[in-house]
């Protein structure tokens, strides 16, 4: 059977603008000079990331803005950022995106956005915001169009990244696992919620509550079975 | 009658009645007296009326139904009770016997002297009828005190009858009657009083029979002993019991001696249920089916043990194939595999047979034996799975000169056995594509031996497992039949056109290319000759139909060529490739390997299999240096003209390419298509629905093709939810939801 076209759209994050009430716009319109200043220092703030040709912040951008920000542009807390944003292409920000992130975190400056950063990650991991961050990271990894799996190479990194402080053991010897089978190349979005739901409902690591005639995608089932063996040899 | 007559007094009338039934008792007691004439009772019975149809104060039907009782309970005292009282046992009973009859005769004439009684008083006064007053007399004083005794002298007797001695049966008969009779219409004394006594001591008596027979007894000497056992049982039923007992009586029995000791009669060592199987003792286990199936789930055990029996029979089948597989290994025995499927086959006639006669076409049975084949039919024998080696043994009876020269009949025959034993199997789809692969060989090379068998196993084969199964099947033959009715018409063609003849004789067989197994089409390059008759055969095709397009598969054609030897010519009998490769020597006397490659445009696996089979095998028709058995790709090959053979025509085999694993794939590839448009179809039917009960149901509509395996269809499910066709529910990952 072949694929079928992407039917579903309306995962994606760009909603449009909630139409607001003309009333509330009146008492806005009050404090709407303050706001329009911070709305320009925004703006300009993006201004030098931005490549003034395409309007928006690029690759080049993003590792200018890591490097004042001193992080690893790998490091967790650009993925918590963009996921701020709603960013939605990989390596770069439009001015929407970075206008929505800067605002909601409420920072116009790169030494704002700096002391910003560790409340934004208590917030990321928030049980009911990680859900959607660790999907998030998923759907941000999907670069050509169309795409609907990652490589293995790519769900390591990215699993290491994304859930590696919170599941460590679990983490490595899943990465060790799908380095050693052969069955799968790549993940699709199924397999990727379901192993975060298998980090959290089922006990490491003699996996006795694991139950493969439930629904389980079966490269966990695979996984399961490889640990045991693996124990089982030690 | 006058009108006028005279009162009657009570004291009088009944003196005169006292006279009657001091009669009645002479008469019953035997002494002489002279039976009652009809004028006689007409007085007793005008006396009575009298009495009755006085004018009160006059009227004395109270007091004379109380006499009539009164005269009961006096005979029974002075004369019934004691002389039952002296008498014991058997005497004991034929008194009673006697009594009995006695009485119902004294009830017999009494109400009729008192009937006018009945009439009038008693009716109005819902009384009890005169006929029960008697009868509960002798109820009341007689059979309740001596039932007891009754029913030990009854259970003695039959205990002695059981043990062999000879007993009165018909007394027996009458002592029962009396327990039926006495309960006047209802069966509460024979029951109480008699029957559930009888059913106690009778298990006691078989029970203790039974500990003794179980350990001293083999299981079929116990089986015979049994049913002797319950035939007399029941014939003591049919003979003095009251028939409502027998259903009672014989499950007791049955209980006692078979059911408390299935476990340890059916496991007996050396003689159990297995050891009958294994000896084939037919009427023994006839017997025991006979025995068991009136118990309640009293097959279940011996199904159980039939089940094993037979499946471990056939691993036995399955380990002797594995090792004769092994030790033939390098002597290369193919008929081992189809002696396994002709000891499968006897196997299943053989316990089939058990299964009709012992077993009496009991469906436990049947679901027995079937369990049992499923088991080891789908184990792997001699590395192949047993659905190739029914195809291969298919194959074997419908090739032509096969090894076994067999009647129509029995081929007939023995094709209905195997297409019975596919039912077994579970990998179906695999059979029908080894079938397909066996059956095209058989057509296209012309080596099937009939067409009518072909056609019959086809029908058998779509009898058992669906049109669907055998489309394509049908399609090969029918394919065939086509194919001569086109060369038909090519040679017409020819005949009309003799400038566009090739010079060659040539037949091309059109196919359908879905009903075929897929062979894959090769770059050869065709020699000049060949590539003339393909020319004139596309002409010709065009002249026929048109939108369809022609496929060459030179792997599957043959050619006759004359090898020109030295010594004489030869026809060789070859395959359009090795053909190919010959024709090469017409221009060239020596050839290196890669020359042949080259001008060939093969891959190396048919080069070297071409080589080998021209210059290694039987007739060595090119003459390879350096002369050893195996094909390298820096060996020299030139035309042996000194080659000759007594034959005029010879055919030069070629091996042909092992296609077991192609086979295995195309049939994996299917069946992840087929578990796809399973689920597909089963979800866009539920929309909703849980992961096992998708699982259940894709299994389900499956089976009659292949028994899925979970993993796979997980797999399945996987990709399909990669491919949008499913997604998992977001509050319940158990759950799937078809995305239209």
């Amino acid at each position: 059977m072949p694929p079928r076209q992407s039917k579903r759209k309306a995962t994606k994050t760009g909603d449009s603008t909630p139409s607001k009430l003309p009333h509330l716009d009146n008492i806005r319109s009050a404090s709407s000079k303050a706001a329009s200043k911070k709305n320009d220092n925004v703006d300009e703030f993006f201004r030098t990331y931005a490549n003034s040709l395409s309007d928006m912040i690029e690759p080049e951008g993003v590792e200018r803005l890591c490097s004042d920000l001193n992080l690893d542009p790998t490091d967790v807390k650009v993925l918590m950022l963009a996921w701020k944003m709603k960013a939605e292409k990989q390596g770069y920000f439009t001015q929407d995106e970075w206008q929505r992130g800067l605002k909601a975190l409420k920072v116009d400056t790169i030494n704002k956005l700096k002391k910003s950063l560790p409340g934004l990650e208590k917030e990321v991991l928030k049980p009911d915001n990680f859900e959607d961050f660790y999907l998030y990271a998923f759907r941000y990894s999907l670069i050509e169009d169309k795409q609907k799996c990652i490589d293995i190479e790519t769900a390591c990194i990215l699993l290491d990244i994304v859930l590696g402080s919170q599941f460590q053991i679990h983490v490595d010897l899943f990465k060790e696992f799908l380095q050693a089978q052969r069955d799968y190349k790549v993940i699709n979005m199924d397999q990727w919620v379901n192993f975060y739901r298998f980090c959290k409902e089922i006990r490491f690591s003699d996996f006795e509550d694991y139950d493969a005639s439930q629904a389980w995608p079966l490269i966990l089932d695979n996984f399961v079975d490889w640990m045991k063996e693996k124990t089982s040899q030690c | 009658m006058s009108t006028h007559h005279l009162i009657v007094e009570l004291t009088e009338g009944w003196e005169h009645m006292q006279n009657g039934i001091a009669k009645l008792q002479r008469i019953l007691e035997g002494e002489p007296e002279a039976q009652f004439s009809s004028e006689e009772y007409m007085i007793l019975y005008t006396t009575i009326y009298n009495m009755c149809t006085q004018k009160p104060p006059h009227d004395y039907s109270q007091q004379l139904y109380d006499k009539y009782k009164d005269a009961f309970v006096e005979y029974i005292h002075i004369r019934v009770l004691p002389s039952l009282r002296e008498k014991h046992d058997e005497f004991m009973l034929r008194e009673l016997v006697k009594r009995w009859a006695n009485h119902k005769m004294m009830v017999r004439w009494l109400s009729r002297f008192f009937h006018y009684l009945d009439r009038y008083f008693i009716s109005r006064r819902s009384l009890p009828s005169l006929n029960d007053v008697g009868l509960t007399c002798f109820k009341d004083m007689v059979y309740n005190e001596v039932k007891g005794q009754v029913k030990d002298a009854v259970i003695l007797m039959v205990d002695k009858e059981r043990e062999g001695v000879q007993i009165d049966r018909a007394l027996l008969n009458k002592v029962i009657d009396i327990f039926v009779e006495i309960g006047m219409g209802h069966m509460q004394c024979y029951e109480n009083d008699f029957e559930e006594p009888l059913l106690v001591s009778s298990s006691g008596y078989y029970s203790q029979k039974a500990s003794v027979w179980i350990v001293e007894d083999s299981c079929p000497d116990y089986m015979l002993k049994a049913e002797d056992c319950l035939k007399k049982e029941k014939d003591r039923v049919d003979h003095y019991l009251h028939s409502s007992s027998e259903i009672r009586l014989l499950e007791k029995v049955q209980h006692e001696l078979l059911v408390v000791y299935t476990s340890q009669l059916l496991d007996k060592e050396n003689s159990g249920c297995r050891v009958l199987l294994t000896h084939d003792k037919v009427e023994d286990l006839s017997r025991m089916y006979r025995l068991y199936h009136k118990i309640s789930k009293g097959l279940d055990p011996v199904a159980n043990m039939f089940k094993e029996h037979v499946k471990a029979e056939g691993m036995v089948l399955v380990q002797l194939a594995d090792d004769a597989a092994s030790s033939k290994a390098e002597t290369g025995g193919g008929s081992q595999e189809h002696v396994f499927v002709r000891k499968v086959i006897e196997l299943h006639d053989k316990y089939m047979g058990y299964v009709t006669g012992c077993f009496s076409n009991n469906t436990l049975f049947h679901k027995a034996l079937k369990e049992a084949f499923e088991v080891f039919c789908n184990k792997v024998v001699a590395a192949s799975s047993s659905a190739e080696l029914l195809a291969s043994y298919c194959d074997n009876i419908l090739r032509k000169g096969s090894n076994e020269k067999l009647s129509d009949e029995v081929i007939e025959e023995t094709l209905d056995k195997v297409v019975k034993l596919l039912a077994y199997i579970s990998d179906k789809d695999l059979f029908g594509e080894f079938y397909r692969k066996k059956l095209s060989r058989r057509l296209l090379f012309d080596r099937s031996g009939s067409d009518d068998h072909e056609r019959l196993i086809i029908t058998k084969l779509k009898q058992q497992c669906g049109g669907q199964f055998t489309s394509k099947m049908e399609g090969m033959v029918n394919d065939l039949t086509l194919a001569k009715e086109n060369h038909n018409h090519f040679q017409e063609y020819l005949s009309i056109n003799p400038a566009a003849s090739p010079g060659i004789d040539l037949t091309v067989t059109v196919l359908t290319t879905g009903y075929w197994p897929s062979y894959k089409s090769s770059d050869l390059n065709l020699p000049e000759e060949m590539v003339k008759c393909v020319e004139v055969f596309k002409e010709f095709y065009k002249t026929r139909t048109k939108h369809r397009k022609l496929t060459w598969i030179y792997s599957l054609g043959t050619c006759n060529i004359s090898g020109k030897f030295e010594p004489k010519t030869i026809e060789l009998m070859v395959s359009t490739f090795q053909a190919a490769v010959l024709l090469l020597f017409n221009t060239s006397d020596r050839l290196s390997y890669s020359e042949i490659q080259a001008q060939l445009n093969l891959s190396d696996d048919d080069v070297v299999r071409l080589l080998q089979s021209l210059s290694c095998a039987k007739y060595k028709i090119l003459i390879k240096e350096p002369s050893n058995r195996t094909v390298t790709s820096s060996d020299y090959f030139s035309f042996n003209s000194k080659f000759t053979d007594r034959m005029r025509r010879i055919r030069v085999p070629l091996p042909p390419v092992d296609e077991r694993k192609k086979v295995v794939e195309d049939v994996d590839k299917d069946r992840r298509y087929a578990i796809d448009a399973s689920i597909v179809r089963i979800m866009k039917s539920r929309k909703t629905l849980s992961h096992q009960q998708l699982v259940t149901e894709c299994v389900e509509q499956l089976s009659r093709m292949f028994k899925p395996d979970f993993k796979m269809i997980k797999k399945r499910i996987e990709d399909l939810i990669t491919r949008d066709y499913l997604e998992r529910d977001k509050e319940n990952p158990n759950l799937f939801k078809y995305l239209a």
